[in-house]
């Protein structure tokens, strides 16, 4: 049955090719943990990408009951942690997916590093890597202000200093980032939601697509 | 099966492909050494290895539950904030007198920017054929220093912390919660409102800050009298400068309030 649908979408479509670019290509033994059980660093990356996965489900749930604005906000997460049937789970899990997942992508980054991969001819792909890092941490620094508890809106408000002080496009930026000048207030929390939910997790399904076409495209570095 | 023989189009200019690769995987015996298919072998172990991770991350949510400070007040100047953790270390770094006030500059710019701007560009720096990490030691050495800084400054960060402060200063008060009705028309909270208990515990006696609630104190009448004129932790004594029926009014309500 399966095989039929296969073969009646292959011959109008042609995804043979696309499903061998994906999944048929060997992997070779010095990366399987299986054969050699210190090669389990390999599985960092892929790891994390799991971590990203599973906050865009747990954010995709959040944003069931999540309101961006300053008067709800707050009364929403309450309202999903104390009343929600596994609200708590839920947040937990995209509240600890942030802690983790820079973990992971940290512990990636250093097994890339350290094993030197990230040289010739796979430059570009570290630097695309390093751009995924800091997009992923700044994923987290507009998460943080959304909770709208006292922690996110002073961790936020330093935040915004910090940025502010940079000369020439310091005031401005926080202007783009806040709304307002001065004021961290509702304008302040729809900007970072947006940015937080559209933005840059756009930003980062790009940056992951590269990441994994140029893996595809190189295949994975030799052993040391 | 006929996989991948290609298309035919029916009434279409495109000749179908005769010409392509032939679309036949390779056998296990090409393979060098103990390499193996990613589809399915090797993928079904990163789904095992998936699995147990996925159970330790849900124990992990399970036992941590997300925090959730009281609602943002914009007006309480007496917060101290605190980034999440993977910041701190910046936030640390601010902290050092070379990398702020007149050098600001220096720690919010051009210490993160050249960390940054050096990890970028890593693979231009570091252009040796050599891979393994003792022989390029320039690399390794800068990294493992940047990686001891991180951790150091987390550190520092976290042993200056004051977490106690921090928790109680973030605590969601229980009557902005639970709706209790406080009864304003007691002649206790007349006394509450004109002795200074409010200006520190609240209109409702949610408290405020590292001033805790006066609701379900679970304390006697007579005990929160003696707190009242004599005080207790960081609050003076004195503060209460009413008469012996007022305090009793006082302390009576207080004590009548349950959770």
């Amino acid at each position: 049955m399966l095989n039929k649908l296969y073969d009646w979408i292959d011959e109008r479509v042609d995804i043979t090719p696309l499903w061998r670019d994906l999944a048929d290509h060997e992997v070779p033994e010095h990366v399987n943990p299986a054969h050699h059980f210190s090669a389990f660093v390999y599985c960092f990356g892929g790891l994390t990408f799991f971590v990203v996965v599973i906050q865009v489900l747990s954010g995709m749930f959040l944003a069931m009951y999540y309101v961006p604005d300053i008067e709800r906000a707050w009364d929403s997460i309450y309202h999903l942690q104390y009343n929600v049937a596994y609200g708590k789970i839920v947040r937990g899990m995209h509240h600890w997916g942030a802690s983790v997942a820079i973990v992971m992508m940290f512990l990636h980054t250093l097994r890339v590093f350290f094993q030197g991969a990230y040289k010739k001819p796979r430059e570009l792909n570290w630097i695309v890597g390093v751009m995924i890092f800091l997009t992923m941490l700044a994923l987290g620094l507009t998460g943080y202000l959304l909770p709208w508890d006292m922690k996110a809106l002073f961790a936020t408000n330093v935040t915004l200093n910090i940025i502010e002080s940079v000369p020439l496009i310091g005031e401005p930026l926080r202007t783009l980032l806040a709304g307002d000048s001065v004021i961290t207030g509702a304008q302040t929390l729809t900007r970072f939601f947006a940015i937080h939910v559209f933005f840059l997790p756009a930003l980062l399904f790009l940056l992951i697509g590269i990441h994994f076409f140029l893996i595809r495209r190189q295949g994975i570095s030799g052993p040391l | 099966m006929k996989r991948g023989k290609g298309m035919k189009f029916v009434g279409d200019s495109r000749i179908p492909a005769t010409n392509r690769k032939p679309n036949i995987p390779k056998d296990y015996s090409e393979f060098p050494g103990k390499t193996e298919y990613f589809y399915p072998d090797f993928l079904l172990k990163e789904w095992l290895v998936g699995a147990v991770f996925l159970v330790g991350f849900l124990c992990l949510t399970i036992v941590g539950e997300p925090p959730l400070e009281r609602e943002a007040d914009p007006t309480d100047s007496s917060y101290i904030p605190m980034p999440d953790w993977y910041f701190l270390f910046l936030y640390q770094l601010l902290k050092y007198s070379y990398a702020s006030g007149d050098y600001n500059l220096i720690g919010v710019l051009v210490i993160p920017g050249l960390a940054v701007t050096a990890l970028m560009l890593a693979p231009f720096i570091d252009r040796g054929p050599k891979r393994r990490p003792k022989d390029r030691p320039i690399a390794t050495g800068f990294m493992l220093l940047a990686v001891a800084a991180i951790f150091y400054l987390t550190w520092e960060a976290v042993v200056t912390h004051d977490w106690e402060t921090a928790k109680q200063q973030g605590l969601i008060s229980e009557a902005a919660t639970e709706d209790i009705e406080i009864d304003t028309t007691h002649p206790g909270y007349a006394v509450y409102q004109a002795q200074s208990c409010i200006g520190c515990h609240g209109t409702n006696l949610e408290g405020s800050g590292s001033n805790p609630p006066l609701i379900g104190t679970e304390k006697s009448k007579e005990e929160i009298m003696d707190i009242a004129v004599n005080g207790i932790g960081s609050m003076p004594a004195g503060l209460f400068t009413g008469s012996e029926e007022e305090l009793e009014q006082l302390a009576e309500f207080i004590s009548s309030i349950e959770k």
